[in-house]
């Protein structure tokens, strides 16, 4: 049984149709990617997925159990990490922790808050009022009220956003070790090396709609591959070579990108431009990383054949 | 079980730790209701024979402070949480609606009955009081909490921002608790008056809560329980009918 089973999930605020059909089956134990740009739907749809939105159609279980019918088992398997920095001034640290568990139907949880707390560097602040943490600080404890309960599928809303770079380490190998040991995670962010170095699979999300999906590795390499980044010193590119050209056109004093399907690609090219009597100011190979698969999905046709 | 104990403790807190504007505060405002309308009053007015002003008044105080802070704790509590946002602890757990409604309306009747006792405490030391029918005390007391813990509740839904939530509270809770009775006997009004008073479901709260102190009514106290419990019960429908919906917290 997956994990998360998203099916055809649409909804509509006022005047804009924020998903349009998503679906999407994330397996059990999986660290699972959703991507897209600001407004792409990643949010709506976990607010659906956490049941603070309804969807207008289509449906979502969690390890089975709907989360509008069965909705007790449903957020019972789940543990959501907002996006939005909220907190409750009124309790310290420790309180928040013990009313969430509470709240998930856990009286003495104390052990497991305690291991969370020090996996996530809180253990000082334990005692410490809300009010008096730092923004990384109350981002740790939102970390630590999503996994009170310990739920087997784990949803981090752009959790690094804005948050120094000892806390993504710490919050990451939690995360991984928490992974390791069998528990799903569901990762939205903006920051795609942590993605690619993260993610076994990925969504790429545009528009209310589901454009890319595939296994991390098999995006890198379906989509950009390898480049060869030639700058001429004299002549133009060959007309038979425009095709490969990744991005429109010369970028910059006659500097072009062109996608290579492998390495054995770069010597044929090369005795083209000089048969057309091109020389060479600079050449260099780059491997493509996820923000040029993101960028070129992003900008291409609506939706990618194949890969949705 | 543990959900809606935890959620019920959590409301308590939340207003315990901030007793003196919560709990004090309200003590203070209506001790001072009564030393100014007693002073102003007590030789001019007599409600019920043998009833001196300031006695007649302690109960109507005692109500309009168990209403009006049961009516705070709810709803400020509820307007607070969805503006800073942290809504969400209460929304992704699976707390159920009625877990939600019983913790919100009971720690609303905690804190309207604790502010009602210390007003009678701090009140009972100036004037002699009589409980004529202890069970009508009680009754009003714990009912008239609950349906104003039960409105906070639905206001709190309904609100989106600070001043629509005063708006609530001066241009209904407000003239509703003020023209029920509190500081009159609805007899001594104008017969037009008297009977858009009846309209008022505030005006039996406060009727019966007083009999059971004099044994003195302006209606039947059984009648006013029967419609106080009638109102509970609708406004007890429609706030569960709101949770289960989500209407303006589960978008």
């Amino acid at each position: 049984m997956p994990a998360i089973e998203i099916r055809n999930v649409q909804k509509r605020y006022k005047d804009v149709h924020a998903l349009k059909g998503v679906s999407l089956t994330i397996e059990e134990g999986e660290f699972f990617g959703l991507l897209g740009p600001n407004g792409a739907g990643k949010t709506t749809l976990i607010s659906i997925l956490a049941g603070l939105a309804r969807a207008d159609q289509g449906s979502i279980a969690v390890h089975g159990h709907d989360v509008v019918s069965d909705f007790r088992a449903a957020r019972r398997a789940l543990g959501i990490v907002p996006q939005e920095l909220v907190f409750d001034p009124f309790f310290t640290v420790r309180e928040s922790l013990r009313i969430q568990s509470g709240y998930f139907g856990l009286n003495r949880n104390d052990d497991w808050i305690d291991e969370v707390m020090a996996n996530l560097d809180l253990t000082e602040k334990a005692d410490a009022n809300m009010r008096a943490l730092s923004g990384g600080m109350k981002r740790r404890v939102l970390v630590a009220q999503a996994l009170v309960h310990r739920p087997p599928v784990i949803v981090l809303d752009e959790p690094t956003a804005g948050v120094d770079v000892e806390l993504r380490q710490t919050l990451w190998k939690f995360i991984s070790r928490l992974n390791r040991e069998g528990h799903t995670i569901v990762l939205t962010t903006h920051y795609l090396e942590e993605a690619e170095s993260l993610c076994d699979r990925l969504a790429m999300l545009r528009r209310g709609e589901v454009v890319a999906q595939d296994r991390t590795s098999a995006l890198l390499q379906r989509f950009a591959g390898l480049q060869l980044v030639l700058r001429l010193a004299h002549g133009v590119l060959p007309a038979s070579l425009r095709a490969l050209a990744a991005e429109p056109h010369q970028v910059n004093g006659g500097q072009y990108s062109l996608r290579l399907n492998s390495y054995d690609d770069v010597e044929p090219i090369l005795a083209q431009c000089r048969a057309e009597g091109c020389t060479f100011d600079e050449i260099d190979i780059r491997k493509a990383d996820l923000e040029d698969v993101f960028v070129q999905i992003m900008n291409g046709p609506e939706v990618i054949e194949g890969l949705a | 079980m543990i959900g809606f104990q935890t959620l019920l403790y959590k409301e308590v807190l939340r207003f315990w730790k901030v007793a003196l504007q919560t709990v004090l505060a309200p003590v203070m405002t209506a001790l001072l209701y009564l030393l100014i309308f007693g002073h102003a009053f007590q030789s001019r007015v007599e409600v019920y024979p043998g009833v001196a002003y300031t006695s007649f008044l302690i109960p109507g105080l005692v109500m309009m402070s168990v209403l009006q802070n049961a009516f705070s704790n709810s709803s400020s509590s509820l307007i607070q949480s969805k503006i800073t946002g942290n809504l969400v602890f209460m929304l992704l757990p699976p707390l159920s609606h009625w877990e939600i409604f019983s913790a919100y309306t009971l720690a609303s009747i905690l804190r309207g009955l604790m502010v009602g006792f210390g007003v009678f405490i701090v009140t009972i030391w100036f004037v002699p009081m009589s409980f004529a029918a202890p069970f009508y005390i009680v009754a009003f007391a714990i009912l008239g909490s609950a349906i104003l813990g039960i409105l906070g509740l639905i206001a709190g839904i309904w609100a989106e921002k600070f001043d629509q939530l005063a708006a609530f509270q001066s241009f209904l809770i407000m003239p509703l608790t003020f023209l029920s009775g509190v500081f009159y006997s609805t007899h001594s009004l104008p017969p037009l008056w008297r009977e858009i008073s009846r309209l008022n479901p505030f005006f039996y709260m406060i009727d019966g809560f007083r009999y059971g102190f004099f044994g003195a009514s302006d209606i039947d106290p059984l009648k006013s329980l029967a419609i106080v419990t009638g109102f509970a019960v609708v406004l007890t429908a429609l706030a569960i009918r709101l949770l289960a919906k989500g209407y303006k917290l589960r978008h």
